[in-house]
């Protein structure tokens, strides 16, 4: 059995069944960091003693009978969700040696369940970018092509996973975080509906669209994730009373009579051909399975992403400005008053990224602007939502690729300043509306840059609000028919 | 419309972000590239629509007004960069 590309269901049986410990498990996972992680960069922090301690308290646990999913199970999680005496750095400067006082509510839950924690991944600096290259720490390497990116912001997580230096990882997604960078690193990510996962004690970035989700080998190793996640928290009020299901209960392997709608303006103009291809193949093969594929339109998709570009920098320009160099993270050496504290302490510790964000935001919610920038958007937004809603009261899924590209090489998109904002188009319409979403492996293609490389592609499914069962349905029954999420990167 | 070198430095000075001469520059340019792109949205009609903040259709989350006691005043304050004692230590307001 090869430990390091198996799925958390196997690991859950070899732990149950005694065939190995958990001890064992994370000493093998920790033992890959070491040899392949220098070549990768997906970590930021490796939490070795407190992995090993926690692993022989899972097996101690187990030993006494103690029954749950993730029991013993190694993980990691994005630099973004606070941990308790760890280091949490956003991938900044600013908060480079910030240890958190509380865990997030994920991360106590995964403790609850007595998960392994391995250690804290590589991201964009605040979740900022769509590559891993505005990180203080340098960007991480796509594991198919190490002069490539891995997608971002979330792409030490999606690396990690992809190469076999954990079973699962915990990301986020504000608009396409998670799924961008599993489309380009060939594992399979899911972006909840907004309030469907706790946001609590996750560093925050654009509060209305910040969003909780995972990366893992499977839809199904997604779902036992999820049903953990998921749910009320007290301390996030934007967080649902809605039921959440046990969605791993019902995973069908066909999907007769599901209505599928394909988006038109999802196959936009310079994507690659090959993603066309791949993500054409897919939906033919879950038409297949028995659903009625239909082709939709959202004329308004185009607009998203400039929504985005205003609404992101607002609220980013409000959430970053906690950064004031008194309560924690850096301060300047250098005041002389207290508007020296925040400004210096700002310019030395903010990366350009977050510096260009904050910018922006406070110029479109600054005096003047507000109402012709600001508000503006805020109403192409709900014409957005509304046109979901109209088109999922026709179809149950839709089905489009996840990103128009495969993976660019590392630089090509570091001084863009429009990169994410064009990286990400497909994703950031259904992240303004909230909605649930997954990105599976669906093939290899050919970068439009000539070189003669495979790269993976993503298939992004997304359902309406509250709408996860049928997207994992969907997910779940397309990884029974193929084998795309089971092909690991060559070298690993 | 575009951004000029006054009104960067103003925003710089409103976000409280000391920008040296060529950063100043470059996030003008910046700047004036994302207005740009976002220029077509001018043409979508919005007329007579509400402006929407956040999607989850919750309104008035409430929770009893009960004090609760934190057991970790000291670590928060321990995280301050600058402190005194139990007190973190700022530079005069005024």
């Amino acid at each position: 059995m090869d430990i390091a590309f198996s799925s958390i269901k196997e690991l859950r049986e070899g732990l149950d069944s005694k065939k190995f410990s958990s001890v064992e498990l994370t000493k093998e996972f920790l033992a890959r960091v070491k040899k392949l992680d220098p070549k990768l960069k997906s970590f930021i922090t490796v939490t070795e003693d407190q992995a090993l301690a926690d692993a022989k308290a899972a097996d101690e646990a187990i030993a006494k009978g103690e029954q749950q999913i993730l029991i013993g199970i190694p993980y990691v999680a994005k630099d973004l969700f606070c941990t308790k005496g760890i280091k949490t750095t956003a991938a900044s400067k600013i908060l480079e040696n910030f240890k958190p006082v509380y865990d997030a509510t994920v991360v106590a839950k995964m403790k609850q369940q007595k998960a392994v924690l391995l250690g804290k991944t590589n991201m964009d600096q605040f979740a900022h970018g769509s590559s891993t290259e505005t990180s203080c720490f340098g960007p991480s390497h796509n594991p198919h092509a190490l002069d490539r990116i891995p997608g971002g912001s979330s792409g030490g997580s999606t690396v990690a996973v992809a190469a076999g230096l954990a079973p699962f990882a915990l990301a986020t997604e504000t608009g396409g975080s998670i799924r961008q960078p599993a489309s380009l690193c060939g594992v399979s990510g899911w972006k909840p509906t907004y309030g469907r996962v706790s946001r609590y004690g996750v560093i925050a970035m654009t509060s209305s669209t910040d969003s909780i989700g995972s990366v893992a080998r499977s839809v199904e190793d997604l779902v036992l994730t999820a049903e953990v996640m998921a749910g009320f928290d007290p301390h996030d009020s934007t967080t649902s009373k809605v039921p959440v299901k046990k969605w791993g209960e019902n995973l069908p392997k066909k999907l007769d009579g599901l209505k599928i709608g394909v988006p038109k303006e999802y196959f936009v103009e310079g994507m690659e051909k090959d993603v066309e291809a791949r993500v054409k193949e897919a939906i033919e093969e879950v038409r297949k399975l028995g659903a009625k594929i239909q082709s939709v339109s959202l004329p308004l998709t185009a607009y998203g992403s400039m929504v985005y570009a205003i609404v992101a920098p607002s609220e980013i320009s409000s959430n970053l400005s906690r950064y004031d160099g008194i309560r924690f993270g850096h301060v300047t050496r250098d005041a002389k008053d207290l508007y020296e504290i925040y400004s210096k302490s700002r310019g030395e510790g903010f990366g350009d990224e977050a510096k260009r964000r904050i910018m922006t935001g406070t110029y479109a919610l600054s005096a003047g602007y507000r109402d012709a920038y600001y508000l503006k958007a805020q109403k192409v937004r709900r014409l957005l939502v509304e046109e979901f809603e109209k088109v999922f009261s026709e179809v149950d899924l839709l089905l489009c690729p996840s990103s128009p590209n495969v993976a660019v090489k590392i630089g090509g998109a570091a001084d863009n300043p429009l990169f994410g904002y064009i990286a990400d188009q497909l994703n950031i319409p259904g992240a303004l509306a909230g909605l649930p979403a997954l990105s599976v492996p669906c093939g290899f293609g050919k970068p439009a840059d000539g070189e003669s490389v495979d790269l993976p592609v993503g298939l992004q499914i997304i359902g309406p609000q509250w709408g996860e069962e049928k997207v994992f349905q969907a997910g779940y029954a397309y990884q029974q028919v193929t084998e795309w999420h089971k092909i690991k990167p060559k070298g690993f | 419309m575009s951004i000029g070198s006054d009104e960067i430095e103003h925003i710089a000075k409103l976000a409280r972000i000391e920008l040296s001469g060529a950063e100043l520059e470059k996030f003008r340019a910046d700047l004036n590239k994302v207005l740009g792109y976002i220029e077509v949205l001018k043409t979508v009609d919005t007329d007579g629509v509400e402006p929407l903040a956040q999607v989850t259709g919750l309104q008035n989350v409430f929770r009893k007004d009960e004090a609760v006691e934190s057991p970790l005043t000291k670590e928060i304050i321990d995280n301050a960069p600058e402190k005194v004692g139990r007190f973190i230590k700022v530079k005069k307001v005024f």
